[in-house]
């Protein structure tokens, strides 16, 4: 009788563990058609408003899934760029369609969207908006010959192919922006470091920090690691740093370990400036986070919504009409890679009527040589191998919320 | 000599976190002579009960942990019903793969009831950080909670095990389940008991260590898991002074050889020392030496 029970008990088990799967399963099935949906009727709308001979610029990021806000954000800046432009006599004398296809941050889906893209005659691309999509996709488009410019792939691996260009800094680069900025704007001579050695973005970071440090004449006081198994005991990484008199502490991290390095310097007593770079983006939005404890933290990011400058004022306010929220970095981006790709469609004097490949080679030469003004920079130039070359722009948090610098 | 008195104190603050956790492993080991590594994610399973209860709900601590150790205590007797009971007749190696899966279960449900996103912990621990030497000491208020709950557990459980009858069948089962079943033992009932206790002990963990490293995601217990079982066995697995020694002197090493040997070598070092103790000492400092019958 026992064993019957327990067999029955092993079945129900069983039973509701399919059930649990399948449940899921249907779940993910209807987010992906509501996303197809929403890409469709995007569709529709940018085609309503193209005639003969426009511009097909083709999107991929994540707008469902745990990075859909990433995705979502650069859909949002790059459409609002796109009927601005419209609106304003389009590129050439041509009108902008758009087509934003959902890639959930999965490469395989990204190479599927790629190609419902291709498909559908795409010129340019903007995108893939997450990394390692990103990657996949450039080796498809680098294939085809198609212009691809990532509004926020920042691994060093998405600007590999001539053909692809990014808006934001890569990687490691923000190491060198991040010690550019803190030796133009005086913050510190004395710095330390706690970075985690384990993680290719980190330690990527931390590289070209030293190096750019000793161009700076920042003095690097401390430089301690951690590694993924030891993150939540940071005590000696701090004490080393305040032993050692550093008025700076960087931090190229992501937020999760430096809301606990927070907590435990403000344990010690220590209060040196932090300074962090995009990793530490969404420290605020840690649950339960006393915020507090990040108040003075900088960090390096290239859009403050609260900027004064007109160009943030006015992209802010239509962004909160239209979308009814405030836009974040990568809805910048995403504007930014529009009107850089309205720039060198200028240069270059492109016209709808050529294929894609065509377009590439010739926006290739272009992007090299135009000069942008955008949302997340002054004067953005970029290099032959895709890198952006502009002024790093850093925030302060005060009171809870970022704060332009 | 200062930061060298700091860094101990710190070793320490971090050792009584593991020797807390170490407590719970090495109890389960004794009686049912397994490795529950589900005992991290139990852990994490406690910690993410208090924080809704006192964060979201807004309940008092003293209601979270209640809370938490009911509802850990419940889950250790149906995780050991469910997973473990069915083999007790199995190799002890099937019982440890089920352990690794239970393991991986618990982690998976957090990460699809609580999201992946960290969630910062408010600390339950309301004693004032101890400053010593004009503040140059810092020792916090949950660190000296943790030291005298592990205190307190260890003597507790000393006495349950040597002083009740409940505590004497454990020692007879952990000695011999088939002749303990011919006393008139419930050998099943006592070992579902062992594992009650050891997942209240969870709780009771998680709580403390959540509130000394604020952070909590569904992988919160498992590095400390893994680090509070080589503790234990650093310690003697299956006594329980010694996985409280075990957890001191783990945190202490950890802590000096990341300040004066590398920061990122911490763990091979740890473990290197676990590897040296256990050649000279092949039953950790405090275990006993166990004679096979002939």
């Amino acid at each position: 009788m026992k064993k019957s029970m327990k067999k029955l008990l092993s079945l129900a088990m069983a039973i509701a563990l399919a059930a649990s799967l399948t449940a899921c399963g249907s779940g993910k099935t209807s987010e992906t058609t509501a996303a197809g949906e929403k890409a469709a009727s995007g569709e529709s709308s940018g085609a309503a408003a193209s005639g003969e001979g426009s511009f097909k610029i083709g999107g991929i990021g994540p707008i469902t899934g745990s990075t859909a806000i990433y995705g979502q954000a650069v859909m949002r800046g790059a459409e609002l760029a796109i009927e601005e432009i419209n609106a304003d006599g389009g590129i050439n004398g041509a009108q902008i369609v758009y087509n934003f296809q959902d890639d959930e941050n999965d490469t395989e889906k990204a190479v599927n969207a790629y190609n419902t893209l291709k498909d559908w005659g795409m010129q340019m691309l903007v995108g893939t908006v997450t990394s390692a999509p990103c990657i996949a996709v450039g080796a498809e488009s680098s294939n085809d010959n198609i212009f691809q410019l990532t509004p926020s792939g920042s691994a060093v691996d998405c600007a590999k192919f001539e053909n692809q260009f990014r808006v934001c800094f890569s990687d490691p680069n923000q190491g060198a922006a991040s010690a550019q900025y803190i030796g133009e704007n005086k913050l510190a001579t004395k710095v330390a470091i706690i970075y985690d050695s384990s993680d290719v973005y980190s330690s990527g970071i931390h590289d070209k920090f030293l190096s750019e440090a000793a161009n700076q004449g920042i003095e690097i006081v401390s430089d301690e690691a951690f590694t993924a198994d030891n993150n939540t005991n940071f005590s000696v990484q701090l004490q080393k740093a305040q032993d050692s008199g550093a008025e700076l502490v960087f931090l190229p991290i992501y937020y999760s370990q430096a809301a606990l390095i927070l907590a435990q310097a403000k344990q010690m007593g220590y209060e040196p400036q932090f300074f962090g770079c995009d990793g530490l983006d969404g420290l605020l939005t840690v649950e339960n986070f006393d915020t507090s404890l990040a108040e003075n933290v900088m960090l390096l990011t290239p859009f403050a919504a609260d900027a004064k400058d007109e160009l943030t004022q006015k992209f802010v306010t239509t962004f909160k009409e239209k979308y009814g929220e405030t836009p974040n970095q990568f809805a910048a981006d995403g504007y930014d890679a529009v009107y850089a790709i309205k720039a060198a469609a200028e240069k270059a004097a492109i016209t709808a009527d050529m294929d894609a490949s065509a377009i590439c080679d010739a926006l290739k030469t272009s992007m090299t040589e135009i000069s942008v003004n955008g949302l997340t920079g002054e004067n953005m130039k970029w290099s032959k191998d895709g890198e952006p070359d502009k002024a790093p722009k850093a925030v302060k948090i005060v009171n809870g919320v970022y704060t332009a610098m | 000599m200062m930061s060298f008195i700091s860094y101990f104190i710190n070793g320490l603050s971090l050792g009584s976190v593991y020797a807390i956790i170490a407590l719970g492993y090495t109890m389960v080991y004794g009686i049912a002579k397994m490795l529950n590594f589900a005992h991290g994610d139990v852990i994490m399973i406690g910690g993410y009960v208090v924080f809704t209860v006192v964060s979201t709900m807004g309940l008092g601590p003293v209601a979270g942990i209640l809370l938490a150790v009911i509802l850990c205590t419940v889950l250790g007797v149906v995780i050991e019903g469910v997973a473990y009971r069915p083999l007790r007749m199995a190799s002890p190696l099937a019982v440890l793969i089920t352990a690794i899966g239970v393991s991986y279960l618990l982690q998976n449900i957090a990460l699809l009831v609580f999201g992946s996103n960290p969630k910062s912990f408010t600390s339950v621990v309301t004693v004032p950080a101890l400053k010593l030497l004009q503040g140059k000491l810092i020792i916090s208020g949950e660190t000296i909670v943790t030291i005298i709950s592990c205190i307190i557990i260890m003597i507790g459980l000393t006495m349950f095990i040597k002083k009740t009858r409940a505590g004497q069948a454990m020692l007879a089962v952990s000695e011999d389940k088939g002749a303990a079943q011919l006393m008139g033992i419930n050998v099943d009932g006592t070992i579902a008991l062992t594992f009650a206790i050891g997942s209240a002990l969870a709780a009771v963990a998680g709580a403390l260590l959540c509130s000394a490293y604020p952070t909590l995601t569904p992988y919160t217990g498992s590095m400390p898991g893994i680090k509070a079982f080589v503790a234990a066995v650093f310690g003697g697995i299956g006594s329980i002074p010694g996985a409280f020694i075990g957890g001191l002197l783990l945190g202490v090493i950890e802590n000096l050889s990341k300040a004066y040997i590398s920061s990122q070598l911490s763990d091979a070092i740890v473990f290197g020392v676990l590897i040296v103790v256990l050649l000279v000492k092949p039953t950790g400092i405090l275990g006993k030496k166990i004679n096979e019958k002939v």
